[in-house]
């Protein structure tokens, strides 16, 4: 899919928040933004992979960039070694959001559906650790 | 390009108030104009961008609050005009469905 807004990819130690939130950003936003998930271990468990994380950045590319969301330790660390492995010219157009992966999900692809840079997108999802609606 | 301003408000009977999707819905048709839009539980203020999806899902407006907007610049009649019709219809969602979210 080629899209003109930022791309979101949603990383979760569990197969299944990954793909909740990938749900609930689908019917809260729309079709418009691309978005990938992934998240759980090939054999059913608990964890993440840096390939997979790597396919999810390809499948949600926008020329603009992509947002990562991701939930505990082993999610940023390894999104952060799949961000090192993209190719140069990809590399310093993902970024990695520090927010809630849900909430920072919704409202990141929430800026992203109205056309905003990869920056806007980033601070509106980082937003919420500065708001009241995470204390 | 001209600048105008508008204001308008709207009572919001949606019963589950401005939560998270008719949040998205509001923040999204904002956006989409160009004019700097504002949004307030009561006239007086303190008014919030109508554009920040974070700002807006804080309001927590329950139902049977009002909403006011207020807008500068190109387009604010319409954007006004556009967001209080979103309000309005009960952001298009049907009851039931709202009813679980």
């Amino acid at each position: 899919m080629t899209s003109s807004n930022v791309g979101i990819v949603i990383v979760s130690h569990s197969k299944d928040v990954a793909r909740g939130a990938a749900e609930m950003v689908r019917q809260m936003v729309g079709p418009e933004v691309p978005l990938a998930h992934c998240g759980g271990d090939p054999g059913g468990g608990l964890g993440t992979s840096v390939e997979s994380i790597m396919a999810a950045i390809a499948e949600a590319w926008s020329e603009k960039g992509v947002a990562v969301l991701v939930d505990l330790g082993g999610a940023e660390t390894n999104s952060e070694m799949a961000i090192e492995m993209l190719p140069a010219d990809r590399r310093d157009r993902v970024v990695i959001c520090n927010a809630p992966i849900v909430e920072g999900a919704v409202m990141a692809a929430t800026e992203s559906s109205a056309g905003s840079s990869l920056a806007a997108v980033r601070s509106t999802a980082e937003e919420l650790y500065a708001g009241s609606i995470v204390p | 390009m001209s600048e105008s301003s508008a204001a308008r408000s709207v009572l919001m009977k949606h019963p589950v108030g401005l939560h998270a999707r008719p949040s998205v819905k509001l923040t999204r048709l904002a956006k989409s104009f160009r004019c700097r839009i504002e949004v307030a539980q009561h006239a007086s203020g303190p008014w919030i961008d109508a554009k920040s999806i974070v700002k807006v899902m804080a309001l927590k407006a329950p139902r049977d609050s009002t909403l006011h907007f207020r807008a500068e610049g190109e387009g604010a009649a319409e954007a006004v005009n556009a967001l209080s019709a979103l309000v309005a219809r009960d952001f298009d969602e049907d009851h039931a469905d709202a009813a679980t979210s």
